[in-house]
């Protein structure tokens, strides 16, 4: 006989802990069963060479302040390295760009640019916010039910309430592309370039694609107290914020467990039964939910036989294809990359020297090559938190861009030459690097995809795009965390408001559980 | 016209515009009035020389319809019973080895797609025949399922016998023990080298059968039935002929008395099967099938349509009508209708709009008729019917009667 009280989280991402941690506090009997060896999935903080540690995901700029402090995760051991790290806009000649959070230095910037920059920011951090006001909701259902309505009449108030001027704009821009609004505030090329890359860090598109807009927005969405869009570093890597979240769903009664991987989802009748591990240990439980993608979920833990055929279909289609690489090196000591000093080392650098290079780097991946020219977002952690390395070592972590999940050749032919490329272009900007690297490893989608087993390596779980956000993501239909089989509910980046480690999806999940 | 067979997996089948049916050089002997008409891929007949009289050998000796347009699907593999059961809103576990079923299978809002009849060929074999083209719904069912799923349209010729004195023809065609044969049964007889499926079912209400051969024998299926049948009357009937036989034994045709859901583009077009009156066909116990949570939902909110048989006063056909309360409010439209011969009576299929249609209600039907070249309109009253029009016994008695 199973308790109704009992929850399963098939997955321990920084979601699945949220969710069980929010269960558990409500008095839910939770169990987190997590296929990897550690928590934290995506953002957990591995060792990738003896004595060197990074996590996939590297900064932190979308955390929930509200989450965060419900949890308690600084008393279970959160501390940031630095929490207000700037951008270093690189050029291949050292003459790079400084962008703070309100200000902006560097050679040949024009006072328009400078005033530009602060009513972009202004203009952007309010939209953003608008976004950023949706995420701790369950996505309002289009149907002429009470709660739905008002819920979507809040949004709409919310967009009126920005004034009529921005309320035009933002509707303007909304769901247009990046290089249309950087062309039309700013000169400098390399300013351009590095706004760009924002846009498109994690997504399948280039700057030219419609919806550049909204990704750059939803990256700035974050509500975690430090101003919008500012980005922090945890000490620990990422993986501290899964660990002190796994701590505080403990401390609430939750089990957690490592190295258990799921392998399917039961049915028992009608609703969910439980699950059975890959070891054939099976567990029930009235509710399950799952912190695995949206198509894993369904197609492979469920099966597809379970849901109707018009609610499959969708899953299929939803898009979620990886183009997103990740570099990590164990280096002998601290890179230099020319024009960047010692303080500055620490500091987030970015390779996109113009709008038209990320274009071009985006080109080949819509016919499944990896960039001959990628382009790259480069932190050097171990700068402001030591303990990633050995002593007087260094890591450097890099989202590389574009390496698409179905790469023509296949990834473990394209692997080498691409790790080749993306290593020839670091030494562009950093002549000694080959020369420092201990250990390169380096993670293509494919990989992400077996190593974090979430289907197609994506950022997000699925593509975070207009048409795959609020009440149609991950598809319309299932966009309230309730799976059509009752009892089955999704936790994790495929739902709303995606991916980027922030707990919203997870906290929005426990709520459905709850009230169900 | 040489008969091609055509590759019923060759998805573009349709540029070839379209095929002669096997029995084609048979039809054409037949067809006196020389016209043709489209059904699906193939030249099918209206009338072979009066709608009316080939109606009447469908009732009272038998009559030969070309069923080969009928669009068919092979389901197989280890997974064909548990697909069949997401696809279909029936309990298929039910439809047995050797037996027909008839079903519908719905979209995830729980509206109809088609409808057809399942045969449960082999342990774990199914053919599914339908009025529309359905491969591409039943290859994205697949996902999931260990099954196999082709279309098999072209590689099967059939025919339907349908009528009083069906089963004595194929007796005397020599299909020993078919009199054996119960209503929804199937059978396998030799025939000239190869094997001649028979079931026992059909379109009219009526006794009746459906033979299918591979296409290179249709001709001598034709010519053995029509030499056997002679003496009992036996007539090639078309397909006027079999929309009058079917309205009398109140079946639905898709496209017709209703949209089928994948050709729908607006909102409240479409129909569930409870709103036509198919709710016997919907089974909540056995796991989930497509629409069976919209289902769910509007068996316990209540259906917005119901589809009704009306007795209409007056022998005006109601086609194309408008369905009126006694005080001329709107209630909904006549989807079927003609002049029943064997019921003496001017008869439809309506759907209305809920709650209209309870068995008993009194209606007004609006009909617009021309005499002599002049326009005439009626209101017509008419009364929602619970039976059909036509049922006589000797459609489930077996033995049949030797008529
Ligand atoms: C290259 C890259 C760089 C990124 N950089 C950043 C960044 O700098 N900042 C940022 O905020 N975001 C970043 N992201 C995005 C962020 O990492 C993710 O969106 C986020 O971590 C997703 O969290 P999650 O809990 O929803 O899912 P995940 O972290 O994917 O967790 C899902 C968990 O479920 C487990 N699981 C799956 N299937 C099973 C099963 N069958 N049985 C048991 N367990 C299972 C997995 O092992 C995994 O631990 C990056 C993503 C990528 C790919």
């Amino acid at each position: 006989m199973i308790s109704d009280n009992s929850v399963i989280v098939v997955g321990g991402g920084h979601n699945g802990l949220v969710c069980a941690a929010y269960l558990a506090k409500a008095g839910r009997k939770v169990t987190v069963l997590e296929a990897g060896e550690q928590v934290g999935g995506l953002a957990a903080t591995r060792e990738f060479a003896p004595g060197f540690r990074a996590s996939c995901a590297h900064l932190l700029y979308l955390l929930d302040a509200e989450i965060s402090r419900e949890l308690g995760l600084q008393s279970h051991g959160l501390e940031m390295a630095s929490d207000g790290l700037r951008t270093i806009a690189l050029a291949e000649d050292g003459q790079n760009l400084v962008i703070g959070s309100d200000n902006l230095d560097g050679a040949g910037l024009g006072d328009e640019d400078r005033a530009a920059w602060r009513e972009y920011r202004r203009f952007m951090s309010k939209f953003a916010a608008v976004i950023g006001g949706l995420h701790n909701q369950v996505p309002p259902r289009i149907r002429q039910e009470r709660g739905d309505l008002v819920a979507l009449g809040k949004l709409a108030l919310k967009i009126r309430m920005l004034g009529r001027d921005d309320m035009r704009e933002f509707l303007r821009i909304a769901g247009i592309n990046i290089y249309d609004v950087l062309q039309e505030n700013f000169e400098n090329p390399l300013l351009k370039g590095a706004l760009s890359l924002d846009a498109v860090l994690g997504a399948n598109s280039g700057p030219r694609s419609n919806n550049s807009v909204f990704t750059a927005l939803h990256r700035m969405s974050g509500t975690g107290g430090h101003g919008t869009g500012a980005v922090a570093l945890p000490i620990g890597g990422l993986g501290s914020v899964a660990e002190a979240l796994a701590a505080a769903a403990r401390q609430a009664g939750a089990e957690i467990r490592t190295g258990a991987a799921v392998e399917r989802i039961l049915t028992d009748g009608d609703r969910v039964g439980g699950v059975r591990l890959a070891g054939g240990e099976e567990l029930a439980a009235a509710t399950v939910v799952s912190n695995a993608d949206p198509k894993t979920t369904i197609l492979d833990l469920l099966g597809a036989r379970h849901v109707e055929a018009g609610f499959a279909q969708r899953i299929v289609n939803f898009r979620a294809r990886g183009n997103a690489a990740k570099l990590h090196l164990a280096l002998d000591g601290l890179p230099e990359f020319r024009g960047v000093s010692a303080e500055q080392a620490g500091d987030r650098m970015v390779i996109a020297p113009t709008m038209e290079y990320v274009e071009r780097a985006f080109n080949h991946s819509k016919y499944g090559e990896y960039s001959a020219q990628p382009v790259a977002e480069i932190i050097i952690p171990t700068v402001r938190d030591p303990g990633l390395a050995p002593a007087g070592k260094h890591v450097l972590s890099a989202v590389v861009q574009y390496a698409p999940r179905n790469l023509k050749q296949g990834w473990p032919e394209g692997k080498t030459a691409f790790t080749e490329v993306v290593m020839g272009l670091l030494a562009r900007y950093a002549p000694a690097i080959r020369e420092q690297t201990l250990a390169a490893e380096l993670l293509t989608p494919e990989d992400i995809e077996r190593e974090f087993r979430s289907a197609g390596g994506h950022w997000h779980h699925g593509e975070l795009s207009l048409d795959q956000f609020l009440m149609l993501r991950p598809v319309p239909k299932a966009a309230q965390y309730r799976m059509p089989v009752e009892g089955l509910f999704l936790c994790g980046a495929g739902t709303h408001p995606g991916g980027g480690v922030m707990g919203s999806a997870g906290r929005n999940a426990a709520r459905a559980v709850l009230a169900n | 016209m040489a008969f091609n067979r055509p590759d019923s997996n060759r998805r573009d089948h349709f540029t070839d515009a379209v095929f002669p049916s096997p029995f084609h050089a048979r039809q054409n002997a037949h067809n006196q009035m020389r016209v043709w008409s489209r059904w699906s891929d193939y030249l099918s007949v209206p009338a072979y020389w009066c709608a009316e009289m080939e109606y009447f050998a469908g009732r009272n000796t038998c009559g030969v319809f070309d069923l080969t347009p009928m669009v068919k699907h092979r389901i197989s593999g280890p997974d064909a019973l548990p697909y069949m059961q997401r696809l279909m809103t029936r309990d298929v576990s039910k439809i047995k080895p050797g037996r027909v079923g008839y079903s519908v299978w719905c979209d995830d809002n729980g509206q109809v797609i088609d409808d057809g009849t399942i045969f449960h060929l082999e342990e774990g074999v199914y053919r599914i025949c339908s009025q529309e083209h359905q491969i591409d719904w039943f290859l994205t069912n697949r996902l999931g399922f260990d099954v196999t799923v082709t279309e098999e349209t072209h590689d099967v010729a059939s025919l339907a016998l349908q009528g009083p004195t069906s089963c004595a023809v194929l007796k005397d065609m020599g299909l020993g023990g078919i009199e054996q044969l119960t209503p929804f049964g199937m059978a396998w007889f030799d025939f000239e080298g190869t094997r001649l499926m028979v079931s026992r079912n059909g379109y009219t209400g009526d006794l009746g059968y459906e033979l299918w051969i591979d296409p290179e024998h249709a001709e001598a299926l034709w010519d053995r039935l029509f030499d056997a049948g002679e003496v009992r009357g036996i007539r090639a009937m078309g397909s006027d002929a079999l929309d009058m036989l079917r309205i009398e034994a109140g079946f639905i045709l898709a496209g017709q008395d209703f949209l089928p859901a994948m050709e729908a583009v607006r909102a409240g077009h479409t129909r569930s099967p409870f709103e036509l009156g198919l709710a016997w066909l919907v089974h909540f116990d056995k796991g989930v099938f497509n629409g069976r949570a919209a289902l769910l939902e509007e068996k316990e909110k209540g259906s917005r349509y119901r589809l009704v048989k009306l007795d209409i006063d007056g022998n005006k056909p109601a086609r194309d009508s408008f369905v009126f309360t006694k005080d001329e409010k709107y209630a909904g439209t006549v989807t079927s209708a003609m002049w029943s011969p064997s019921a003496k009576a001017s008869i439809a299929l309506a759907s209305l709009e809920m709650p209209h249609g309870e068995p008993g209600e009194e209606l007004l039907v609006e009909i617009y008729y021309r005499r002599e070249l002049k326009w005439n309109r009626v209101m017509a009253p008419a009364r929602v019917v619970k039976d059909v029009f036509w049922d006589p016994p000797r459609r489930r008695q077996t033995p049949p009667a030797d008529f």
